[in-house]
């Protein structure tokens, strides 16, 4: 349709016309840049990658658009708008929403999409961010009382998160608003976890540091001559100090968890594999309990978008409780099967056993951190009882879902549902 | 889906409306937040600062019933718009009860924190919380994005909670008979507990109303409960799609 040759001749003054067409938006955007830039400190590299995406966008000959030649520079334009748009949102590497005077969503970016979920276009702002700092936020800009403004917003649920959110109109009457979210969770969260870490680690390192206390006192009074005694002795000592250190390690590795509470996109694992080497590095224990463990996959391959060392670590600490406290069963069922229950499809991964199982009234709690329903069993099997908390830190990461279905004498299943979308 | 109205500034009327339903919203989270925070932490500036916000929501409450009442009557809405404005009367009514259970928990701060209570009992109020507050939040996102077909979630929430509930209740219970001094503080506990569960609820009777502002039905009656098996979920975020 289009003449191609006259179009090669005329590439460079259409690529001349196009800028000179899109100067405007052209400065409008690098001023919201920069603005953003200002208010918000994003990294200098982002910024940079922004403008040239723009000045790309305007340049290069854009493909998609290119019906009609005649009114052809009015049409591209509006297309150049659009596109240049989404371009400069999707380069910045934070959360981004434009909205207009009325407070409706305009266009989020996929940050935005991925930290804020159930935001569309169209959708009112100031219905979707709630707190109260953010409605002062959104009303001060809206009625004009102030052209920018940077608040610090937090998030409680489902994760904490805390952000630095900056508000600005985007060029001049354009009745376009851009706000920025910064994420400032990891310093925040330092400071927790610091503060955490020492309250846990402290309250629950008393008591076996107190009982090895005691026995070093008996054993350079009392039982200073008693070798049977010192023998054992030093035995109970070495089994607290190793769980002093398993607790540590789990500690740790919970806070670690609540450092980064997103996930990294884009990673799929093999279920089957995973849980597969999970069962083989439990082997010992397992036989050590006389315990049998039995597969029951689906066929087909069973991936899902996750963190594999992450999911090793799920149902490593679910089959090591069914090998712990449902020994007496003498064997333990693990199954892989596709589910297709509710909006979400997905796989479920569920380890069965068939010990004392849980009573009722402590299903509810046992993901607590050190919760145990029984403190003695739990001790004698080692735990610490954060197992099941940081199973519930990893799957609420992966917009997972564990359940609980237990009867007292019948044994426990921990199902966990993970999303295949 | 919903009909183009001739007089604009009727739009702007019930937009308003919407608007200080979430503001109201996001004030009853933040004192839930908070009056849970300050009773963990035992902090009685922070139950001093909750105790003060509520009259925030008196006013709103107050605001919007007035707001409604005035553009029923001049408007003569029909169908879906008088829906959407008897909803938001409805609406703004269990959210001011909110803040006052969240007030109540606050005021409790003190009392409790007089003895040292065993922590599991202050994780297990946390975890109450966060399911309430979870119920509260998700349900508030759904009148923004009102997408109601996704509403199912709180009915399992509900039993959650419930759940959790008598969970605690049973520790509490057991702590006091342990010992007479606990008695006290243990019931204040007791009715902080019951206040987050009557959060949930309060939550929940949202969600009703939300549904039937969208759809002019009730929301489906619960499923028959589970038999002896017990069922929690964890997941706080439902799959964002
Ligand atoms: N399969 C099961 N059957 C019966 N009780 C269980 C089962 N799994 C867990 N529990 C109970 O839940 C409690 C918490 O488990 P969790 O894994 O969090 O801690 P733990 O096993 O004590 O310690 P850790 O896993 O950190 O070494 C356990 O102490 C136990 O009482
Ligand atoms: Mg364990």
């Amino acid at each position: 349709m289009a003449d191609l040759d006259a179009e090669q001749k005329g590439t460079a003054q259409t690529m001349a016309a196009r800028l000179w067409d899109s100067r405007w938006l052209l400065a409008a955007g690098i001023v919201a840049v920069l603005a953003v830039y200002a208010l918000a400190g994003i990294s200098a590299y982002v910024v940079l990658a922004s403008l040239l995406l723009l000045l790309a966008a305007a340049i290069l000959p854009a493909t998609g658009a290119r019906q009609s030649t005649g009114s052809g520079a009015a049409i591209e334009a509006i297309g150049l708008q659009r596109l240049s748009g989404e371009y400069l949102a999707a380069a910045v590497a934070d959360p981004l929403i434009i909205f207009d005077r009325a407070a409706t969503i305009v266009h989020a970016n996929a940050a935005a999409f991925a930290a804020f979920g159930g935001i569309a276009p169209g959708m009112s702002l100031s219905l979707k961010f709630r707190a109260p700092e953010m409605q002062t936020l959104l009303d001060g800009v809206l009625s004009g009382d102030v052209a920018s403004d940077v608040v610090d917003y937090m998030e409680k649920l489902p994760v904490e998160r805390a952000y630095r959110v900056s508000v600005s109109s985007v060029g001049h009457a354009t009745d376009l608003y851009v706000l920025v979210f910064k994420d400032q969770s990891e310093t925040r969260r330092i400071d927790r976890m610091r503060a955490d870490f020492i309250a846990n680690a402290s309250h629950e390192l008393r008591t076996p540091l107190a009982s090895i206390a005691g026995f070093i006192e008996t054993l350079r009074g009392p039982a200073r001559n008693d070798a049977a005694a010192r023998d054992q002795f030093l035995q109970i000592m070495q089994s607290q100090t190793g769980r002093m250190a398993r607790l540590i390690d789990d500690l740790l590795s919970l806070s670690r968890l609540e450092m980064k509470p997103y996930l990294k996109p884009g990673t799929e694992v093999n279920l089957r594999q995973t849980v597969d080497s999970v069962i083989d590095s439990l082997g010992p224990l397992a036989s050590e309990n006389a315990v049998a463990i039995e597969r029951h996959y689906a066929d087909g391959p069973l991936h899902v978008p996750g963190d594999r060392d992450e999911l090793f670590q799920v149902f490593e600490n679910l089959l090591e409780n069914a090998c712990k406290y449902g020994q007496s069963g003498g064997r333990v069922v693990v199954s892989i099967a596709h589910s297709d229950a509710g909006s979400e499809p997905g796989i479920d991964v569920t380890i069965r056993d068939f010990g004392p199982g849980i009573p009722e009234e402590h299903i509810p709690r046992i993901t607590e951190r050190f919760y145990r329903v029984d403190v003695e069993t739990s001790r004698t099997q080692k735990g610490t009882g954060l197992g099941l908390s940081i199973v519930k830190h990893i799957l609420t990461r992966h917009n997972a879902r564990l359940s609980i279905k237990s009867e007292v004498g019948n044994g426990a299943a921990f199902s966990v549902h993970l999303p295949t979308h | 889906m919903q009909s183009v109205h001739i007089v604009s500034a009727y739009d702007e009327e019930l937009k308003y409306l919407s608007k200080r339903i979430a503001a109201m919203g996001g004030h009853a989270e933040r004192m839930v937040e908070q009056a849970v925070t300050a009773l963990v932490n035992a902090d009685p500036g922070l139950a001093q600062k909750v105790i003060r916000d509520d009259t925030v929501l008196d006013e709103g409450q107050r605001e919007i019933d007035d707001k409604a009442i005035i553009i029923i009557a001049k408007r003569q809405p029909m169908a879906a718009d008088l829906r959407e404005i008897v909803g938001t009367i409805r609406i703004s009514a269990d959210l001011e009860r909110v803040g006052d259970l969240a007030k109540n928990v606050a005021k409790r701060v003190v009392a409790v924190t007089d003895g040292r209570q065993p922590t599991s009992l202050f994780r297990g109020l946390e975890a109450l919380s966060n399911l309430a507050l979870t119920q509260l939040k998700e349900v508030l996102d759904v009148y923004a994005s009102r997408s109601v077909e996704k509403i199912g979630f709180v009915r399992d929430r509900d039993d959650q909670i419930d759940a959790m509930y008598t969970s605690l209740f049973r520790e509490l219970l057991t702590y006091m008979m342990e010992d007479p001094r606990n008695i006290t503080p243990c019931t204040h506990l007791l009715f902080c507990a019951k206040n987050i569960e009557r959060i949930g609820d309060h939550a929940t009777n949202i969600a009703e109303t939300i549904y039937y502002i969208v759809t002019g039905d009730q929301l489906p009656a619960e499923r028959p409960k589970g038999d002896k098996t017990d069922k929690i979920s964890l997941s706080e975020t439902q799959p964002v799609k």
